[in-house]
């Protein structure tokens, strides 16, 4: 399934790494970062902190983030609950990390590769799609595409640039 | 000057072999044996990578040293690499500076398998 800036986006609910249970999708409140990422992709690791620090810097403006992990624990153990459990215990995660474990939402977005951004408005809609910035190597680009999305959503305009190609590991399908 | 043995191996899960193979091109050049054959081989299965010792897309071995030797509890298999800068950033691909080195060893004589 491709999903298209403009479409409402598919519901889900999941659980992250405390068994809390999130959903997002429309109909929505809030406008919202989803984000496939990972333990074990390097351009998913280069890129966390300015996603991260994204999150932090758009909480109290109403934006809120989710990461999730779709790969195949099975293949990939990194990837597996208990070690996203573990990652979010070392370090400070300012975003739920939910776990995709039947890979459902990953389908449904048609989301790629880790990472792979969608911004949602408060309707519910994909708004943004792509990567959080021109370089994963260049931490002063700051997530500046996924900022420049949620800016433009937050003043009630359109994002002037809706979709970029999504650059990291492929997601890891089960077999 | 003799030029070492050099292989990068890859899979296509990873999009970063293309860079990898850039800047050892780069490093290769700025050695002077930038004529030095480049053996790209691709790694397609979990068998591959087993019989390979690969633990990940990109893979620069130079005279059979990897650049940036992985762990030795580190499983094979098909995965991207993680690797870690000499400035401490996460990268796709190994450090520059890494490959230089290795290459450098490998052109003394006796320092590594030619």
């Amino acid at each position: 399934m491709t999903l298209r800036i403009g479409d409402p986006a598919p519901g889900f609910e999941l659980i992250d790494t405390a068994g809390a249970s999130w959903s997002a999708g429309a109909p929505s409140t809030a406008t919202t970062v989803v984000v496939f990422t990972c333990n074990h992709c390097p351009y998913a690791l280069a890129w966390h902190d300015r996603i991260a620090q994204a999150a932090r810097d758009y909480a109290d403006r109403g934006v809120r983030f989710l990461a999730i992990n779709s790969n195949d624990s099975v293949r990939y153990p990194r990837d597996s609950y208990a070690a996203m459990q573990a990652r979010v215990g070392a370090e400070q995660w300012p975003m739920p990390y939910l776990h995709d474990a039947t890979q459902e939402v990953a389908r449904a977005y048609g989301a790629q590769t880790t990472p792979d951004v969608f911004v949602l408005d408060s309707e519910g809609r994909l708004r943004y799609r792509g990567a959080p910035d021109a370089d994963y190597d260049d931490p002063a680009q700051n997530a500046a595409w996924l900022r420049d999305a949620l800016d433009a959503l937050l003043s009630g305009s359109e994002p002037s640039r809706a979709e970029t190609k999504p650059v990291g590991c492929s997601i890891k399908w089960q077999q | 000057m003799e030029s070492p043995d050099v292989e990068l191996l890859w899979w296509d899960g990873c999009p970063s072999a293309e860079r990898a193979l850039a800047e050892l091109r780069e490093a290769l050049r700025e050695l002077g044996i930038g004529d030095t054959e480049v053996r790209r081989r691709e790694i397609r299965s979990q068998s591959d990578a087993e019989a390979a010792g690969f633990v990940g897309s990109p893979t620069i071995r130079i005279g059979g040293a990897d650049v940036a030797p992985p762990d030795a509890d580190e499983p094979a298999g098909l995965s991207c690499r993680v690797y870690r800068r000499r400035d401490g950033r996460i990268s796709p691909t190994p450090d520059p500076e890494d490959v230089r080195e290795t290459l450098r060893r490998a052109l003394v004589p006796g320092e590594v398998n030619r």
